[in-house]
């Protein structure tokens, strides 16, 4: 029988704002997974603090609901012990980019074959409204009693320094669009990291839907002029692999860079970069323990029939043995 | 002056990285080699390389454990062991030297921290000394200790005839040569030595042949050289015991990977490190007979991960837990300060995550390689709000071992966080003991379900994570298991793990949690949660935990020598807290004594919160260095002659 999208609902009520962009990504989660005909239990969804924290309980798939900044860590745990989970993590801007900057760069340096989704909208909504870490310099939203006075981070290219190895960037009101790039995340072999651009109906009175939208932006017909756009598949191609020369990936990414630096007027969206190149972890992983994908951590019997210990240390005494 | 056979405490100092380690490895193996018990405790400073580092062995034809005050033959690599230890050879004992360094004043010693130079200046100059280490020496032989002066360089020399020896090469020839020179003065087996040289360099012909000859012509250079009358003799016995020589952070290792610890994470501290490093240099181990034949898995492994902190480390090893893995993480204070916010959340989500806990002087970055039990306050109540949690303390490496099987079963039967309290004195403790026997301690998950019995509960209604029962224990399952989703969350939740807010959930839910900890002081066996040493009707009682043990029962026996009759109470499992076994175990003592390495005597307190009972004289050492057999005599005998304050604090240790 194939999965519907309904069975990855749960029937938790739902307190988010009216009108959040967390709508349009708890959908889009749910709609990739149901596509991807996978099973409820097969799913493990971990998240940080905040409004984008309580995500897991409104799929209906294993749900970890964490620490503040905290997300990586808990499903590369998870992720680590159990391989044949599919592992999503979600978390927001303030959460991801500020108390777990450490953890997002460490993260891409790992290449977990996992997927992080990054709720961003430029605010702390849950604490009412403070400026995120993306909010940019001298932006004032709703309940800032002073412009920001810190630059915002740009996380796509923090991602990119910190080595993961998908990078791609959705719009919460673009939901078919932001279906087709967590497919895309997921099935990747690698820390695959979806930024997603999402207004705060409640808090961020800049980058609304609006402003997204390009309503203020009217043309003599009346029609908006959207400041999201779709990277041009045909013109800016982002995988990277092997074989390319050293020239070619570096042409990649300075394509990667200046699409990256777009903001304001254009607004880029899509696949910034595959990178096929790098080793993902439990590669890695096969080098030292050459049965991990047969008996992983979680799958290791430990104990025989008379609960005595499966391991055997007499290699291990040997070694110590003085006589 | 009588000669003692097979009882020393031996002391081999030098700078940082020049080999000291090996020369005591080298010096340990040739004694055990012969039948000989050894226990070692290594002290260094937080620096690569220069410092002043030394070890004390002690070689005896009964196990022992623990240090002494002084030593009876002092090994020096370098000037500075002379000064820092030149006072703390026992009379009658001895102390062997490079003669080339005699002249070697004080100042020019480059490592030496400056209390310890003028201090030791002070002292010279109150003897009318000068200020060298020929002056330290003279002292040492005016109080009746042997000198051994060698000419290591002419030794060197008269081997290398002809042949080139490298520095690094002559270098660690140079501790091969200092273990010979012991041997020698101890009128020990030479081919001990070379069994152990051997050993150590297993296969490497030319190196062992290199070695031997520098050893051999030490050996007969001391022979010749000097009386062959030193206070200890060292005669190998015939045993046909099996033997390690093990460390406290591989007892850990070796339990961990017994108990199956399948994830292992960890951010380098010192003094915890080395339990990562060794499961990593062994993650792949054979499995069982009877393993095999019940999983078909040929081998076992343990995954080892560093992680960018002490939060990654504490987080990855619970998300590895819910997966229904043993996972564990080992650290040090610092470390543990940092993972306090998880620590909470694996209570609230009743998640088993074992944290070893290796504990250091503090706080802040404090003493960051010496030794103290100063966390015990801290991990009974990280965290903030309310919670259950396990904690275990090892007194012993045999302890490590167990301990580090049994903190696994505990989590798991309980559900909660569990802590394995450990200290740096353990950590760099060494010692020769039987292989351990890992079935000693049997495999107990608890309440973990696999997908056949997840889904014949879950088939009306999904699967309840945190279903309310008598015990307090719900059933649980791994991530990705079919069946039985669930739900985790910081916040407070309800059976299914969602958010809730809900008054009455709230309190069911608190106790719950709380009641796993009544069940785990009702099952957990006496036998696991304290030991009772020497007379139990004893007028005078002494409470400890931790790494004390060693000394104190080597106390004991000094004092029943001496006609002291003593009652120890080991307490391990101090959360929960065998309250009222252990009330009456100390009630009827006239004299009770607690001894514990920290400032302010929290076990003591702990003790008084849970029985009301009050000690007579709190034991405490908070110098940074481990206590020793001497003191605690000392300590004991001064208060049963009811001569002693309140409070004694022991500050030996150089």
């Amino acid at each position: 029988m194939p999965v519907k999208v309904q069975d990855f609902k749960t029937a938790v009520h739902n307190n988010w704002c009216p009108g959040c962009g967390d709508f349009g990504i708890l959908n889009s989660v749910q709609m990739a997974l149901a596509e991807m005909n996978l099973e409820p239990h097969q799913v493990a969804v971990f998240s940080g603090i905040g409004c984008s924290g309580k995500t897991p309980h409104y799929i209906n798939a294993y749900g970890v609901h964490t620490l503040h900044g905290r997300v990586l860590p808990f499903a590369i745990g998870g992720k680590l012990a159990n391989p044949e989970l599919t592992v999503v993590a979600v978390g927001g801007d303030g959460d991801g980019m500020g108390i777990g900057g450490g953890h997002f760069v460490n993260a891409g340096r790992r290449n977990v074959d996992m997927t992080y989704i990054l709720h961003n909208n430029g605010v702390y909504g849950l604490t009412k409204g403070q400026a995120s870490p993306t909010l940019k310099l001298g932006v004032q939203t709703k309940s800032l009693p002073m412009p920001n006075i810190n630059e915002g981070i740009n996380p796509l290219f923090l991602s990119l320094a910190a080595g993961y190895t998908f990078i791609a960037r959705g719009y919460a009101y673009d939901i078919k669009h932001l279906v087709g790039l967590i497919k895309q995340a997921i099935n990747h072999r690698g820390a695959s990291f979806v930024e997603v651009l999402q207004p705060c109906p409640t808090y961020n009175d800049i980058n609304t839907k609006d402003w997204y939208g390009g309503e203020d932006r009217k043309d003599a017909t009346g029609r908006a002029a959207p400041r999201v756009y779709k990277v041009d598949e045909k013109s800016y191609n982002p995988d990277i692999k092997p074989g390319m020369s050293a020239e070619e990936v570096n042409g990649k990414l300075a394509n990667f860079v200046s699409k990256a630096m777009e903001w304001g007027d254009r607004i880029p969206i899509g696949i910034f970069m595959k990178n096929e190149t790098t080793s993902s972890y439990d590669e890695r992983i096969l080098e030292r323990i050459p049965f991990y994908m047969q008996v992983p951590p979680a799958k290791r019997l430990i104990a025989d029939e008379a609960n005595r210990s499966s391991a055997d240390l007499t290699p291990l005494f040997n070694e110590l043995k003085v006589r | 002056m009588s000669q003692r056979t097979n009882s020393l405490a031996w002391l081999l100092g030098g700078a940082q990285y020049s080999g000291v380690e090996s020369s005591v490895t080298l010096f340990a193996r040739a004694c055990a080699a012969g039948g000989l018990h050894i226990y070692s405790q290594r002290e260094y400073y937080s620096n690569i390389m220069g410092e002043h580092s030394y070890f004390q062995v002690r070689v005896d034809e009964k196990p022992i454990h623990s240090i002494r005050s002084t030593a009876d033959l002092i090994v020096s690599a370098d000037a500075e062991t002379v000064f820092i230890h030149g006072r703390n050879v026992n009379p009658n004992g001895g102390i062997i030297y490079d003669s080339k360094l005699v002249d070697t004043p004080i100042s020019k010693v480059p490592m030496m921290e400056h209390q310890a130079r003028e201090e030791i200046l002070h002292y010279l100059k109150s003897k009318g000394l000068g200020e060298t280490v020929g002056d330290m020496i003279k002292d040492a032989e005016k109080r009746g200790v042997r000198l051994y002066p060698i000419p290591y360089d002419e030794l060197l020399q008269k081997m290398a005839s002809g042949q080139m020896i490298q520095l690094a090469q002559g270098r660690r020839i140079a501790n091969a040569m200092a273990v010979a020179a012991s041997l020698a003065v101890l009128n020990y087996d030479i081919k001990k030595l070379e069994e152990a040289l051997t050993e150590i360099f297993q296969g490497k012909k030319k190196i062992i042949d290199l070695n031997m000859k520098a050893v051999e012509i030490t050996y007969d250079y001391v022979r010749k050289t000097f009386k062959n009358d030193f206070l200890v003799q060292l005669v190998p016995i015939a045993t046909k015991e099996t033997r390690l020589y093990v460390g406290g952070n591989q007892a850990v290792a070796l339990g961990k990977i017994a108990a199956g610890c399948t994830v292992q994470t960890y951010y380098p501290i010192s003094p915890a490190t080395d339990e990562s490093t060794y499961l990593e240099a062994h993650g792949v181990f054979p499995h069982t007979r009877e393993a095999q034949d019940v999983s078909g898995a040929e081998k076992g492994s343990i995954l080892v991960i560093q992680t960018e902190d002490e939060i990654a480390a504490i987080t990855m090893a619970t998300g590895a837990t819910l997966t229904g893995a043993r996972a564990a993480t080992s650290t040090s204070g610092p470390g543990f300060s940092l993972m306090v916010e998880a620590l909470g959340w694996a209570g609230i989500n009743e998640v088993p995550v074992v944290v070893q806990l290796y504990q250091r002087g503090s706080p802040s970055t404090g003493l960051p390689t010496r030794h103290e039990q100063g966390d015990l306050r801290f991990v009974l109540h990280a965290g903030h709000g309310e919670f259950p949690r396990i904690v275990l303390a090892s007194g012993d490496l045999e302890e490590c071992f167990y301990d580090a099987m049994r903190i696994f079963n505990y989590a798991e039967r309980y559900q909660t966080p569990a802590i394995h309290l450990l200290d740096k004195a353990l950590a760099s403790s060494s010692q020769t003991l039987a292989p351990f026997r890992s079935e000693m301690v049997k495999i107990d998950r608890g309440a973990l379900l696999g997908e056949r019995e997840v889904m014949a509960k879950s088939s009306n209604g999904g699967f309840k994570r945190f279903e309310y029962t008598d015990s307090g224990v719900s059933e649980r399952t791994g991530l990705g298991t079919k069946g039985g989703i669930f739900w985790n969350t910081g916040d407070e939740h309800d059976e299914y793990g969602h958010i809730i807010e809900d008054p009455t959930v709230r309190v069911q839910m608190m106790e719950k949690r709380a009641k796993k900890l009544e069940l785990a002081a009702k099952e957990i066996p006496l036998s696991e949660k304290m030991n009772i040493f020497g007379d139990p009707k004893a007028e005078t009682v002494i409470l400890s935990w931790g790494s004390t043990k060693g000394a104190i029962l080597d106390a004991m026996e000094v004092l029943k020598a001496e006609g002291v009759n003593v009652c120890f109470v080991q307490v391990r499992l101090i959360q929960p807290l065998p309250s009222e076994e252990l009330r009456q175990a100390v009630i009827n003592a006239k004299r009770r004594l607690c001894i514990e390495n920290n400032f302010s005597g929290q076990f003591a307190g702990w003790v008084r919160e849970h029985t009301g009972l009050t000690m007579d004289h709190l034991i405490v050492k908070y110098n940074g260095r481990p206590m020793s057999m001497d003191e605690i005599v000392n300590a004991v005998k001064q208060s049963v002659k009811g001569k002693a304050p309140k409070r004694i604090v022991l500050t030996d240790g150089e």
